[in-house]
């Protein structure tokens, strides 16, 4: 089983991360539902946070809080940076979805397409 | 050998998951799988020794997002339309994206390598150097909070200027006192239930705020736990009730207030003649100083986040349909 992780397998993390970031992306190019594409987005934001800390992740190690009997440590520094990077993303989802609700409130539809025909005709 | 599973697992459910929220139609239904694709990601972090970030995903991406979903839903359409274009395009494009992705990490070092370039540089200082200069267990706080202030300085700026700009969009409106959906007020176990845990989620707020040195936890996570003791109060007592516990006016002045506690620290340091954010210059003991920096700037983040957050529902809810 080692030597297994440590062949092909010890990439599948990354792997399963960019179908699910390729799963997001999908969903913000080919749907023309707003909220539809903020969600993509946000399943894109989270892959690449499992990314991050999938890298950071030590075999055999533990979380970073020092404490007795703990010898080996994950590496706290894209912790540090996810951490952030939510909180974050919550400001770009709820800056995002406050524009979506003034779309609807503008043009009737939070369709894409909807929209670009309503501009075209103005 | 468990983790293994465990991990295998969860990412099976997060790809599952994550395809049931591309072919839903539903938008309600999308919002809820969205919110399980947050908690399963959370449970995912944990098995990754990731216990701060669990915390901030499960808060955040599973909670107040959720929440600001469901108001836009409820707000605009749950009907998502079918897409006038054949997916051919774009299909194509995620494909090819994906594939020179995934030939890319052909030269990344395996999952879990003790030897991969990223834990050869800085990481082993900073936990080296930790329990010595800064004196708190948790090095994720003391990365954060001291080695990276700047950075989070930055951070604190940017939910700051989410709250102003959601703001801006939406505007704000006070909801007249017991204005609430008759509907919601015959619910007794949810009124009974919230009332019980209103007190609790405080203080586990309180908790994570201040037991963040040395356990996970710290502003940003106490902060949206505190946010969301208010926001279930609001969502079983009606958001007039609420707004007379935390007026708007206050919520403004808490939200600069947070910011402003940020960077006296920083100009603290600076007359006491260190430089900005040098914590260790704030007492006679650097250790201590280090603690007092943490604490007042994590306070000082704590309270930015729970304002912003409460700032950007109390906006979401009170427009009008």
């Amino acid at each position: 089983m080692h030597d297994m992780m440590h062949g092909v397998l010890g990439l599948y993390n990354y792997w399963i991360v960019i179908i699910l970031m390729m799963t997001g992306f999908y969903t913000v190019i080919a749907r023309p539902n707003l909220v539809k594409k903020i969600i993509g987005l946000f399943i894109f934001q989270t892959s690449v946070f499992i990314l991050f800390i999938s890298m950071a992740k030590i075999e055999g190690g533990t979380a970073p809080i020092i404490s007795e009997g703990a010898r080996i440590y994950s590496n706290p520094l894209p912790h540090v940076l996810i951490l952030t990077a939510i909180v974050v993303s919550l400001a770009t989802t709820a800056l995002a979805l406050a524009l979506v609700i003034r779309i609807r409130e503008a043009y009737g539809t939070i369709d894409e397409d909807d929209i670009h025909v309503q501009d075209e005709a103005a | 050998m468990e983790e293994h599973l465990i991990n295998n697992v969860l990412l099976g459910l997060l790809m599952m998951t994550g395809f049931a929220i591309v072919r839903m139609k539903s938008l309600l239904a999308v919002t809820m799988l969205t919110s399980i694709y947050s908690l399963l990601s959370a449970s995912l972090f944990v098995v990754l020794d990731a216990v701060d970030v669990a915390l901030t995903e499960a808060a955040i991406g599973a909670g107040i997002s959720t929440i600001l979903l469901l108001a836009t839903v409820a707000r605009t359409t749950d009907e998502e339309k079918a897409p006038r274009h054949k997916p051919l395009l774009p299909l194509f494009v995620v494909v090819a994206t994906g594939a020179a992705l995934i030939y890319g990490t052909l030269d990344m070092p395996n999952y879990g390598d003790p030897m991969a370039p990223i834990h050869l540089h800085v990481a082993p200082t900073y936990l080296h150097v930790t329990p010595e200069e800064i004196g708190v267990p948790n090095v994720v706080t003391s990365v954060l909070a001291s080695f990276r202030g700047y950075d989070t300085l930055g951070e604190v700026t940017v939910i700051f200027t989410a709250g102003a700009g959601v703001l801006a969009l939406l505007g704000y409106r006070t909801r007249r006192r017991n204005s609430q959906d008759p509907e919601i007020r015959k619910m007794v176990v949810l009124r009974v239930i919230t009332k019980l845990f209103f007190p609790l989620i405080l203080l586990f707020a309180l908790y994570v705020q201040f037991h963040g040195d040395y356990g996970p936890g710290g502003g940003f996570q106490a902060g949206v736990i505190f946010a969301t003791g208010f926001i279930l109060y609001a969502l079983a007592y009606g958001l007039g009730n609420v707004q007379r516990i935390i007026p708007y006016r206050t919520l403004r002045i808490m939200m600069v207030a947070g910011v402003l506690i940020y960077i006296g620290v920083g100009i603290e340091s600076m007359l006491l003649g260190g430089k900005f954010l040098e914590y260790r210059i704030l007492a006679d003991d650097p250790v201590t100083g280090q603690h007092l920096g943490i604490m007042l700037i994590e306070l000082g983040v704590g309270i930015t986040v729970a304002a912003v957050i409460l700032i950007i529902y109390y906006g979401f809810v009170s427009r009008r349909h």
